[in-house]
């Protein structure tokens, strides 16, 4: 593993170098702009995607194999997951329509499953990937792989863009197109306040992806880093006791975090459909 | 830290994922949920029903029983009554029968006894008849002395 050696040496190279996504579009190891559509972040593609696949292959296996009267152990394990996040749309969301519970679930288990890269230890897989990379191109020093697909705006807007379209469409599905415009002008200070309603009513919507993005990347990538510094702990054998108890505490402690913020991400996107169901004309503040 | 053409593919990602979970696990799910939730519901209500269809056969049952003592008492009453007419009824049509033959063989004696004495009467006057001869030592004409023989057997 030739990324141990500079962790030793250089720490900040190393935490950079863990910073750099495996992209195309871009020089290994350039700065990107922080809105660049000419670059595509392979790793967080393919991780994600891949995550994807497995949760997907695991629904399709278990849901054609149902049963009511014998479940088998890993249908009981889905249903309790099932029935918690419908208990949540439920709750918060009474009249919500079919395509809300999957939505919810499938955020709740993705979120969960991109987070879990972080548990690996951080050397883990872009080790493995420079060793082929000098294997078969050259200098692993230009090897670059981001595990963990929310440590990145692109994956956690992905999903909060996705949130702020289905609000607008839940919005113009209870009110209309006009009621949805309505409530740009008249809320939240009554007609007479209109164009200060409308900056108000376009920030409130717009805060909503964004928080929703901000918060999951700023935990995700918090924890990222907080275990590349424990893993420069490795510069000597004698803090080597430090480092395994250190990365044991923050893994355990992440444990909570993973799951916590995929919840938090579930029930606000569930809170904020609601919200965009409620009833026409009726303010609810 | 940046927002790049990845988020097209997230967003592709996350719309094909949500259709084939919806599809393939939430909706067969939600189906099992409530077929099992309304089974769990009408094996429920049959329990209560099979519960009270019991204690409604229980009750039943106790009334046949009821009655079919009583009408099991009923019976043998009858019978014990049946019982003592038939030995009565025995008893009479024996009592009768005795009485019957007792006079048949009565009357039939007194037949017997009268035609004996018939018998005995056609004979005494030739036996009276004979002895006499006898005693006197000759021939005594019976037609003379018919009078007196008919007396003579008419006593017996």
């Amino acid at each position: 593993m030739s990324s141990v050696e500079p962790a030793i040496s250089k720490p900040v190279e190393y935490i950079q170098h863990h910073l750099n996504n495996w992209s195309l579009g871009v020089e290994p190891g350039q700065q990107v702009n922080i809105v660049d559509f000419g670059v595509f972040h392979l790793d967080v593609f393919l991780f994600s995607a891949a995550l994807a696949g497995i949760f997907a292959y695991v629904a399709w296996k278990i849901g054609s194999n149902l049963s009511a009267d014998k479940p088998s152990g890993a249908q009981n394990a889905v249903e309790a997951v099932v029935e918690f996040v419908n208990q949540q749309v439920q709750d918060i969301f009474p009249g919500a329509d079919r395509n809300v519970g999957p939505i919810a679930i499938t955020i709740f288990i993705w979120v969960i499953l991109m987070n879990s890269m972080d548990l690996l230890p951080v050397d883990l897989l872009p080790g493995l990937k420079a060793g082929i990379y000098a294997w078969f191109v050259g200098d692993p020093h230009h090897s670059y792989l981001k595990v963990v697909p929310t440590t990145n705006l692109d994956g956690t807007f992905g999903l909060a863009i996705c949130v702020f379209f289905l609000i607008i469409y839940y919005n113009i599905k209870s009110k209309g197109v006009v009621g949805y415009l309505k409530s740009f002008l008249y809320h939240p200070f009554g007609k007479y306040a209109m164009p200060f309603n409308i900056i108000m009513t376009v920030i409130e919507e717009i805060a909503k992806p964004v928080s929703l993005g901000l918060r999951l990347f700023g935990n995700m990538f918090a924890g990222e880093l907080l275990f590349l510094l424990i893993a420069l702990l490795a510069f000597s054998v004698w803090a080597m006791p430090a480092q395994i108890a250190l990365g044991t505490l923050w893994a355990i402690f992440h444990i909570l975090v993973v799951n916590l913020q995929a919840f938090i991400f579930m029930l606000l996107t569930i809170v904020y459909l609601s919200l965009a169901s409620q009833g026409g004309h009726d303010e609810h503040h | 830290m940046n927002i790049t053409a990845t988020l097209i593919g997230q967003v592709i990602v996350f719309a094909i994922l949500v259709w084939f979970i919806k599809g393939v696990l939430w909706e067969p799910m939600m189906k099992v949920l409530d077929d099992r939730k309304a089974r769990i519901a009408s094996g429920l209500a049959a329990a209560e029903k099979g519960k009270q269809e019991e204690e409604v056969a229980r009750q039943k049952a106790a009334d046949e029983l009821k009655k079919a003592k009583q009408e099991s008492a009923d019976i043998i009453a009858q019978a014990q009554r049946r019982a003592t007419e038939i030995v009565e009824e025995a008893k009479n049509t024996a009592l009768e029968e005795a009485n019957r033959v007792k006079s048949a063989a009565t009357a039939e004696l007194d037949q017997e006894v009268s035609r004996a004495r018939e018998g005995l009467r056609s004979q005494v006057a030739a036996l009276a008849v004979d002895g006499a001869q006898k005693i006197l030592g000759k021939e005594i004409d019976a037609k003379v002395h018919a009078k007196v023989l008919d007396e003579l057997a008419a006593q017996i």
